[in-house]
């Protein structure tokens, strides 16, 4: 078994547990991100992006058919490679690069 | 009581927001000390040289709070355990690949699941230690994250320890038998740094560089061998482990930010703890390349994915902004991803009998597997003696080394490296300290023993203590019944314990279907 050769400079990736409920998720993962690259080893599967992977609620739960706070995000998650530059209620940003600053108020 | 939404007349507060949720949660539970100095109420955060101005620059993306925190990890938990019930109930273990298998498991539970429990100490330390309510409520999370992982750990393997050799005595093990030495001085060796040196040895280097590379291909090679409940703990945990990689992340970045005098000491602490990272790895290679009677994934294949791919071409240019660069002898690493395996298992077959697991030499189809996955290295150089190997134990000559190895005095393995570049020149180093000599595998364990040799003198290498009379007695025998090994628990695996156990359990799976053919 191989690992897919990454045709991207610098890659970002996740790794999901390949299981039911996940297979909704990758297809709303698909959906928004352009370029991805899928590729599985056994009880994963790997989703690469060029330096930008975007996981949006709306499209998640369009898949789903029920809620999902991304928080729920992280029992699906193995691995990731590259930073988590946003985590809010509606989408999880995965970039390489300088840190994309918070438009939020920063009173905390 | 009437339908009024809202009886007190108050305005309904509005839901708050993930980001205003977590800081009323966390950082607004702060407070600032009125009777005791910020130095006396943390005292440990300033005599490594480390500077820090603003403690509330650290940013948690995960935004995690304590009741989302307890509600995921609770599901978590609930899927592992039906998981684990469902797999003993259905008599899950004789379903493996082969009775062969679990000697990784026996590697990983001695060697790994002793670590997550040290990590739980750590962590909790830091997280009554920090500053900063962002880094000290990450840490108590990942604190008890570390606790659920050492106990899930122990909990999936107890159901193979009722049938199979080799781990009923992990805990005494990992503070006893020799090639376990390797994790455990590993970690005392970060235990006993400051917290800041701490968090970049496990927060950045360990989980953030290399635990990809110790568990993804792990877990996935469990699925593939028929461990459902390793692949589900390890899965579970790694579920964790993207938390604890964005806190080592984090951990770096904020560092490297709060001063410019930092960025000095933390390239030091990257190089140091890459190195000592990587050396502890190589127990990794060799269970991916030969302990699993179902190969995954190459260590080198790992090795190119999931550490040149993603850390040095995905992760250093960002630290570049910060001027750190990849860490020191890399490139020796990324030499040995052909070689490294093949050396380290050479090295457990020839002392299994004084190991917690089995070896034998790999069948026909496994040479072959071995020599598509490193088509430079392993017919070139390696595959001649494991012929050799096989033959002789063919000729009922198992071979076992009669001594014992000299290791180095920083990773603690045997001293079975080779120089850069050159697989046929074994490597040997020395540095002199007050005037006792000391050997080391490499130029990087060299690297760090002479920046450090007043700590590193100290090491407790197994062998040096087997030769003190410090391990129950002068024999080889003394010394395993010392670390508390039984019958089948070492040495070959064909006519071991462990493999009569297997044929005698799978032909009455079979007497009883033939049984069932007949009526």
């Amino acid at each position: 078994m191989t690992a897919q050769e990454t045709k991207f400079d610098r890659p970002v990736s996740i790794d999901l547990q390949e299981n039911d409920e996940n297979r909704s998720l990758v297809t709303a993962i698909q959906g928004d991100n352009a370029d991805l690259l899928t590729s599985y080893t056994p009880g994963l599967v790997r989703l690469q992006a060029p330096a930008r992977l975007e996981i949006k609620r709306e499209s998640v739960e369009a898949q789903l058919g029920r809620p999902w706070e991304t928080h729920e995000f992280q029992m699906a998650i193995v691995s990731l490679a590259g930073n988590i530059s946003e985590w809010d209620e509606d989408k999880i940003v995965i970039s390489w690069g300088p840190k994309v600053e918070d438009d939020e108020d920063e009173d905390y | 009581m009437t339908a009024t939404a809202n009886p007190t007349g108050t305005p309904k507060a509005k839901k708050l927001s993930m980001k205003a949720r977590y800081g009323a949660l966390t950082r607004d539970l702060d407070w600032a000390p009125g009777y005791v100095s910020e130095e006396e109420m943390y005292p440990h955060t300033s005599y490594e040289g480390i500077k820090i101005h603003d403690w509330s620059k650290w940013d948690d993306p995960f935004r995690l709070t304590v009741d989302a925190y307890y509600r995921y990890q609770a599901e978590k938990d609930k899927r592992l355990y039906s998981v684990l019930d469902g797999f003993a109930q259905s008599q899950g273990h004789l379903t493996l690949s082969e009775g062969k298998y679990l000697n990784a498991m026996k590697v990983f539970l001695g060697g790994v699941t002793p670590l997550e429990y040290a990590a739980h100490r750590h962590f909790a330390y830091l997280a009554r230690q920090f500053n900063g309510p962002g880094p000290r409520f990450a840490a108590l999370c990942q604190s008890i994250d570390e606790m659920r992982h050492a106990q899930t750990e122990i909990h999936t393997l107890s159901n193979y320890n009722k049938y199979y050799q080799g781990m009923h005595n992990f805990a005494q093990q990992h503070d006893r038998v020799w090639y376990l030495s390797v994790t455990k001085s590993y970690f005392d060796d970060a235990l006993s740094a400051g917290p800041f040196e701490f968090l970049i040895a496990i927060g950045f280097s360990f989980e953030y560089l290399l635990t990809n590379l110790l568990f993804v291909p792990f877990m996935s090679a469990a699925s593939f061998n028929g461990d459902l409940p390793t692949m589900t703990f390890g899965f579970s945990a790694q579920s964790d482990e993207s938390r604890h990689m964005t806190l080592g992340l984090e951990a770096i970045k904020f560092i490297l930010e709060q001063d410019e005098a930092n960025v000095p000491i933390v390239q030091e602490w990257v190089d140091k703890w890459f190195w000592r990272g990587y050396r502890v790895t190589g127990i990794v290679s060799q269970m991916l390349d030969y302990q699993l009677p179902r190969p995954v994934m190459s260590w080198k294949e790992a090795f190119e994915l999931y550490f040149e791919q993603q850390m040095l071409g995905g992760l250093f240019p960002d630290l570049a902004l910060y001027g750190i660069k990849p860490p020191k002898h890399v490139d020796q690493a990324i030499w040995e991803k052909d070689h490294l395996s093949h050396w380290l298992h050479d090295t457990f077959y020839q002392f299994s009998h004084a190991a917690n697991f089995t070896t034998t030499v790999p069948d026909t189809e496994h040479l072959d597997w071995l020599a598509q996955a490193y088509p430079d290295t392993f017919n070139q150089l390696y595959r001649g003696k494991w012929e050799e190997m096989g033959k002789l134990a063919e000729e009922g000559n198992r071979f076992f080394y009669p001594g014992l190895p000299q290791l180095c005095q920083v990773c603690q393995v045997p001293m079975v490296y080779c120089e850069n570049g050159n697989p046929h020149k074994r490597a040997v180093y020395h540095s002199e300290y007050e005037g006792e000599n000391y050997n080391l595998c490499s130029e990087g364990c060299k690297w760090i023993f002479d920046r450090e040799p007043a700590k590193f003198r100290q090491a407790w290498l197994p062998v040096h203590q087997i030769y003190q009379g410090n391990c129950g007695g002068p024999t080889i025998p003394d010394v395993l019944e010392w670390y508390g090994f039984q019958e089948g628990d070492s040495g070959e695996y064909i006519g071991s314990v462990d493999h009569k156990n297997w044929i005698a359990r799978h032909q009455m799976i079979e007497d009883k279907l033939g049984q069932g053919a007949g009526h």
